[in-house]
């Protein structure tokens, strides 16, 4: 049976590649479900719990969609990706979008024909140390041996700050982040860098994490963002809106406890109503019904509370919120206006 | 004589001594610690130092694995129970011992099914592996086996494995009825009738209700830990040993089509990296498909792994029909026998003798290949320790006690498998020492 599916679909595999791109809308809400690309596991961003339920700060992304799009937020196939399998997964359309930790770069939305449709946590490279080495700065780190995963960027990014600086390393190289952690704590290197983030998150797993510091220095930039496919711009406005209503409703002070009473009935704000569709026509034009902000909303909470859940400072991830605070907090979180 | 010699000695004893025994230092487990450990100075130290290793081994280890904690909700727990104390953290294991054994998507109500199928491997193998103290009766199950098990481990419609069955039944008397013509033709017959029957039977089953499943269907992506290892290992493993036959028998053929044919796969095969092939059979087969077909993925891997082994084995085997001397080839042609009797009754059952140790280092170095596929985000038991479980914010930093699980199962598996390699030596040893 499987042998005649082979054929079958070999045979129909060229004819349909060209009608692939379009109307992914229309195929999510036909299936039923969203197909997201998510990581095989990340501390805080993805991650399936002891019942096998994923949950994390990017699940999160694919949770919101899924409610808009589909009115719930566990019609959702997670896929989990590897770095190395994410980008064909997405552009082979096995999955309809990808949450992935994924920094947005030039080449990636270029030249491998991708959309990123915004950034959900804006990253950056940085040093941990041992406190008893008693640097407080990066700049002070000449002559150290530092631990890095081989074949990235952060590779690339410490070379240049080291080099800018007028400074010497000694690179360590390594494989996964569990290898650094071990060769780290073992002080088999005096640093280790990689993104802030995922240095926070390998910290708290540190039996005593108050003996090593994260230095303030953060010497590159890495927007991690939600993306699609190219060439079907309905979805990819979907996906961006989305995210979008997550980080306005932070800011207009929509919050899942009170989002029933707000969108019951119009609010004295008109932004507040244009975004949970008690005014306008905002879903419509989206492809979507008039409540399709709402339940995103509701699936996870906005953005801010996505954020204390799962990669907060009260989690033992404990993230501050810094660059990626609202606009209005002195972050850079900046959803444009809904009107 | 016997008068000098009372002559000339004072005294005759005429009772016979009783049994003194040996001196302390000749016997027991002192003899045997002078003997075997102290037997002189280079020995003795030697002894001494590697009792200094095991000490400390045992010293490092004992404390941790004694101390272990086994219930805590989270890495952070274990930590503040311990106090600094040295112990391991097999919480983990005792939390997530499911998800290590099944992955965390099949439904935790339906953990009988891959139980049940696992028992029942004992049972279907137990012919083939101790053929000589079993009926082959048996060997009816065995042959069952393969469609119980896939349809208690995905469960759904008892009729798909029935169908697959069936064709298979027919093929096989399709052949038993065409052979007499030629192989060929007994052959392209068989694979003929059943792909017809697969075509109907696949119509029949496509216009049921999937909700009468008596078993609820669980999807393959759904699989994981080291059921996954174990599925793939047993599958890839039983199907590529008879490949394996088949490709070194058509390597030594005198046809050069299909010698050609089989030189080329095994070297492609053997000049490939496993990995790569995973990543094909992720990655660029995707590219084919159009979008929303989704060809199994574990089909795709058990494909690509055979392959991969049957290519090996081939070569094991190649070399135990090399070491057969000609005069066994020329004895089968003297007593009139065609090509398929000298094979299956004087060649291969010689050939295959020789060749069990390279065929089982073969299997077992492919069972420990098999979790190569959590690259290609499959969640076998090594992906669900590097994916989800070290990802959870609760175990994030527990290395040692989950892949030293890991190490043990595969541990307990392996050193079965070799086990049963040396016992079968013995057991077809046919020459006189």
């Amino acid at each position: 049976m499987n042998k005649t599916v082979f054929l079958g679909a070999l045979t129909v595999a060229g004819l349909s590649a060209g009608a692939a791109a379009a109307a992914t809308l229309d195929d999510v809400k036909a299936r039923g479900s969203l197909n997201c690309g998510v990581t095989t596991g990340l501390v805080g961003f993805a991650a399936p719990d002891a019942n096998g339920e994923w949950d994390g700060f990017d699940v999160g992304v694919c949770r919101a969609v899924a409610a808009a799009v589909l009115g719930d937020p566990t019609a959702v196939e997670f896929v989990p990706t590897t770095g190395k399998t994410r980008f064909t997964a997405l552009a082979s359309g096995e999955i309809d979008m990808l949450a992935r930790n994924t920094t947005w770069t030039f080449s990636r939305d270029v030249d491998l024909k991708f959309e990123f449709t915004g950034i959900n946590y804006y990253d950056g490279q940085g040093f941990m140390v041992p406190k008893d080495l008693g640097v407080s700065s990066a700049k002070e780190l000449d002559g150290a041996t530092v631990c890095i995963q081989t074949g990235t960027t952060t590779e690339l990014n410490l070379a240049d700050f080291f080099r800018s600086n007028n400074m010497s390393y000694e690179p360590v190289p390594i494989e996964t982040n569990a290898e650094a952690q071990q060769n780290y704590l073992a002080g088999a290197c005096d640093v280790y860098t990689t993104d802030a983030s995922g240095l926070a998150a390998t910290r708290a797993a540190f039996e005593d994490p108050s003996a090593h510091v994260i230095l303030p220095e953060i010497v590159s930039k890495e927007p991690l963002g939600p993306l699609v496919r190219h060439g079907d711009n309905e979805w990819g406005d979907v996906v961006r809106w989305t995210l979008n209503a997550l980080v306005a409703a932070e800011e207009y002070g929509v919050t899942s406890a009170n989002i029933a009473d707000m969108a019951a009935e119009p609010t004295d704000s008109p932004e507040i109503n244009r975004l949970l569709g008690t005014e306008g026509n905002l879903g419509e034009m989206l492809g979507l019904d008039a409540d399709w902000a709402m339940r995103a909303i509701a699936a996870g909470g906005n953005y801010g509370e996505l954020f204390e859940k799962n990669i907060g400072e009260n989690t033992p991830v404990g993230l501050a919120r810094g660059l990626n605070a609202q606009w209005t907090d002195g972050g850079l979180m900046y959803a444009p206006p809904f009107r | 004589m016997s008068d000098m010699h009372q002559h000339s000695v004072a005294y005759v004893r005429e009772t016979m001594l009783p049994e003194a025994p040996p001196p302390a230092r000749e016997q027991g487990i002192i003899k045997w610690m002078r003997e075997n450990l102290f037997a002189n100075v280079p020995n003795s130290i030697l002894t001494i130092a590697s009792i200094v290793v095991i000490y400390y081994i045992l010293a490092a280890s004992l404390p941790w694995l004694l101390n272990g904690i086994w219930n805590a909700e989270s890495i952070r727990d274990c930590r503040e129970i311990l106090q600094g104390a040295a112990g391991g953290c097999f919480a983990v294991l005792t939390e997530r011992w499911n998800q290590l054994l099944f992955g965390f998507q099949y439904p935790d109500d339906q953990y009988w099914r891959p139980l049940i199928a696992f028992l029942l491997l004992f049972v279907a193998i137990a012919p083939v592996m101790f053929f000589k103290y079993i009926p082959s009766q048996f060997l009816l199950f065995t042959a069952l086996y393969p469609f119980l098990a896939y349809w208690l481990i995905w469960g759904g419609l008892i009729l798909a494995p029935i169908v697959a069955l069936v064709g298979f039944v027919v093929g096989y008397f399709v052949w038993g009825r065409l052979v007499q013509r030629s192989f060929a033709t007994g052959f392209f017959g068989a694979v003929a009738a059943a792909v017809i029957v697969w075509w109907i039977g696949g119509l029949i089953t496509a216009g049921m209700d999937p909700e009468q499943a008596m078993l609820v269907p669980v999807a393959s992506r759904d699989m994981g830990g080291f059921m996954l290892n174990l599925i793939l290992g047993t599958v890839c493993v039983s199907l590529s040993i008879p490949i394996g036959i088949a490709l070194a028998l058509g390597r030594q053929s005198s046809m050069p089509i299909i010698k050609w044919i089989c030189v080329v796969f095994i070297e492609f095969i053997r000049g490939v990296p496993l990995i790569t092939l995973l990543f094909v059979a992720n990655v660029v087969l995707a590219y084919f498909f159009p979008p929303g077909t989704n060809f199994d993925l574990i089909i795709r891997v058990i494909i690509m792994i055979t392959a991969f082994a049957s290519a090996y084995i081939a070569e094991v085997i190649r070399g135990g029909l090399a070491a057969l001397p000609t005069g066994q080839y020329e004895a089968a042609d003297s007593l009139g026998l065609d090509y398929a009797q000298a094979m299956r009754l004087i060649i291969l059952p010689q050939a295959l003798k020789i060749s069990i140790p390279g065929i089982v280092n073969v299997a077992v170095g492919l069972f420990k290949d098999t979790t190569l596929v959590s690259v290609i985000s499959m969640f076998d038991l090594v992906g669900m320790i590097r994916g989800p479980i070290l990802a959870s914010t609760e175990w994030n930093g527990v290395y040692w006690e989950l892949f030293g699980f890991a190490a043990l199962l595969f541990f307990v598996v392996c050193y079965g498998i070799s086990q049963y390699s040396q016992w079968l030596e013995r057991e077809l040893t046919t020459d006189h020492k």
